[in-house]
């Protein structure tokens, strides 16, 4: 506080609060449509106060066979998808990550330098940009409508070898002589010392690449073709295109509330990790 | 780079980068070969034959109209994403840094838009501006104004531009917060104690300084709107009405997997990559300076 403005003051609490409500309106509309039975959700004005079938709602779309009249893979489902594509993408994207750090910073071989770069071209190629010839390599590995299908193209990662890399730089090199001194080998110096230092760093990590790949779409839409691996997000999708038809508000805004609980409940739950993670990745 | 304490040379570093290195191999470079290769191939509608023709491909985008229509496009439509989000989240940081009590509160309520999928927010934005049954469609009857994003293209990409502004809100606050609560307080105070008002203060000083995040977040934004953004542009416009708000990414997609066009695909394919390689050149060029000073 540099000097009392008490206006200004006020001012500054006013604007804060028009911008969370700007911020927070679509998700308020999402909630008050996911409350309400579906006649009421075809009359305008729709709504803008909750009204009394959450529940109702909450177990027809987790259990029940999503929109009537369309095929698809019951939520809970998708939900089981969606998370076995998060989890997997994450850990396999720290676990090679972590690796191949290890190998450049505290190893001498080689065409290091070449891997190196090697893993720094991944960061230029985003999958929007080789989406058929990616395709075409996963069709032929046989790999579609596979929970290894949905993760492991997506599991290559520059950003996290750099970040890893980073932090392995700063661990000070008596650590590692000392190690040998008691005659640890590289993997147990790697399991004993690297991991447990640099813990915090992979929990920050692992919260942006669990949000990361959660919301993957582009990607399982391209290779899923069996209702029974869509993920949570893209099912949204295929529900607003039914929506033309024969609109289930209600149902719809249900699904998108279920699909983006889990990672707004890891970015407010894990704030301080999340905000650690965003700035080490970015940088 | 290297530890000046290191192991010695063995099969061990082979095997611990060989994962990274053949997903690389496999879903990288690999794919991103290939669609250099067949940007240089045209394809007959049957799948039949195909003939090498050099940059053909290349030289019918550029002189393509809708190619250079969704180009433009994409230009407008990044640079639009970004001057909303930024300012809205340099505004709400400007006036979270001067709040002693209560910040962090106000923190956790501004940034979980982030965590949403973009394809979600899409579907929310569709669902607020339906033209039948939407919010905001309804309220927009009373000041005269017809909204229809299915029939108007203008109002589709604003409502595309809406809806991507509105998701990177967060990441651009949290990036404005933390460089404003870097400033060292007492360069804010000497300039108060010189008779500095706050607005004088955050043009003359605060913004100056946080120059280098404005800089950072130009390209980060740039990124996500080329990229990122297909979800929302799938979820609610499908890029139409008549290509309104095809943006490139979009166009590569359709091209590709829906007008079977595989020559054309991978050379819209190769120029994205050559963006992204330009852009990627500029943010680490930006990092290194910073390290710098």
């Amino acid at each position: 506080m540099i000097e009392n403005r008490p206006v200004l003051n006020i001012a500054s609490h006013a604007v804060l609060i028009i911008g969370i409500v700007i911020v927070a309106l679509p998700i308020w509309i999402t909630f008050v449509a996911a409350t309400h039975d579906p006649v009421r959700m075809t009359q305008a004005p729709i709504p803008m106060l909750p009204g009394g079938h959450f529940w109702e709602n909450f177990t027809q779309t987790l259990f029940g066979g999503g929109l009537s009249g369309t095929e698809s893979a019951p939520v809970w489902r998708m939900l089981l998808n969606s998370l076995m594509m998060a989890l997997m993408i994450s850990f396999g994207k720290i676990a090679i990550s972590l690796l191949s750090a290890f190998a450049i910073v505290y190893f001498k071989f080689p065409f290091r330098m070449g891997f190196f770069w090697l893993i720094f071209i991944t960061l230029m190629l985003p999958v929007e940009v080789r989406i058929l010839p990616t395709f075409e390599v996963v069709a032929d590995l046989g790999m579609l409508n596979s929970y290894w299908g949905l993760s492991i193209p997506l599991i290559a990662s520059a950003t996290a070898t750099f970040m890893f890399r980073q932090v392995f730089l700063t661990i000070p090199d008596e650590m590692l002589e000392s190690a040998r001194i008691d005659g640890a080998g590289p993997l147990r110096f790697f399991w004993d010392i690297l991991i447990p230092l640099s813990r915090t760093n992979i929990a920050a990590l692992f919260v942006i690449l669990f949000i990361y790949g959660w919301n993957q779409y582009l990607w399982p839409l391209l290779i899923t073709t069996e209702t029974d691996m869509t993920t949570i997000v893209m099912s949204i999708k295929q529900m607003l295109e039914a929506a033309e038809q024969s609109p289930q508000w209600n149902i719809i805004m249900m699904t998108a509330l279920l699909a983006m609980i889990p990672p707004v409940f890891v970015v407010v739950a894990m704030q301080r990790l999340f905000v650690q993670g965003l700035t080490e990745t970015d940088k | 780079m290297l530890k000046r304490v290191h192991f010695p040379t063995s099969l061990l570093p082979y095997l611990l980068v060989a994962p990274q290195v053949i997903i690389t191999l496999i879903f990288f470079i690999w794919p991103a070969s290939q669609a250099v290769y067949q940007s240089f191939l045209i394809e007959d509608a049957f799948g039949m034959s195909t003939e090498f023709v050099w940059f053909e491909n290349f030289t019918y985008l550029a002189t393509d109209e809708q190619y250079l229509g969704s180009f433009g496009r994409t230009i407008f439509f990044s640079v639009c994403v970004a001057f909303l989000s930024m300012s809205a989240a340099l505004i709400l940081a400007g006036f979270a840094d001067r709040i002693v009590r209560g910040a962090t509160t106000y923190r956790t309520l501004l940034i979980w838009p982030y965590a949403v999928a973009p394809v979600l927010a899409g579907a929310l934005w569709v669902f607020m501006f339906n033209p039948t049954l939407g919010i905001f469609p309804y309220i927009l009857e009373f000041i005269g104004v017809d909204w229809n994003h299915y029939l108007n293209g203008n109002q589709a990409m604003a409502l595309v531009i809406f809806a991507a502004a509105w998701k990177q809100i967060a990441y651009n606050f949290l990036f404005y917060l933390a460089a404003m609560q870097s400033i060292p307080r007492s360069l804010i105070e000497a300039a108060a104690i010189d008779g500095a008002g706050p607005v004088r203060r955050f043009w003359d000083h605060i913004f100056p300084l946080i120059s280098p995040t404005t800089f950072f977040l130009l390209v980060i934004n740039a990124v996500y709107a080329f990229f990122d953004t297909f979800g929302i542009i799938h979820a609610v416009t499908q890029g139409g009405p008549a290509n309104a708000t095809t943006i490139l990414v979009y166009k590569v997609y359709n091209d590709g997997f829906v007008g079977l066009d595989l020559g054309g695909s991978a050379a819209q394919s190769v120029i994205l990559m050559f963006l992204v390689i330009a852009m990627t050149v500029v943010q680490f060029r930006y990092v290194e300076r910073k390290v710098e000073y």
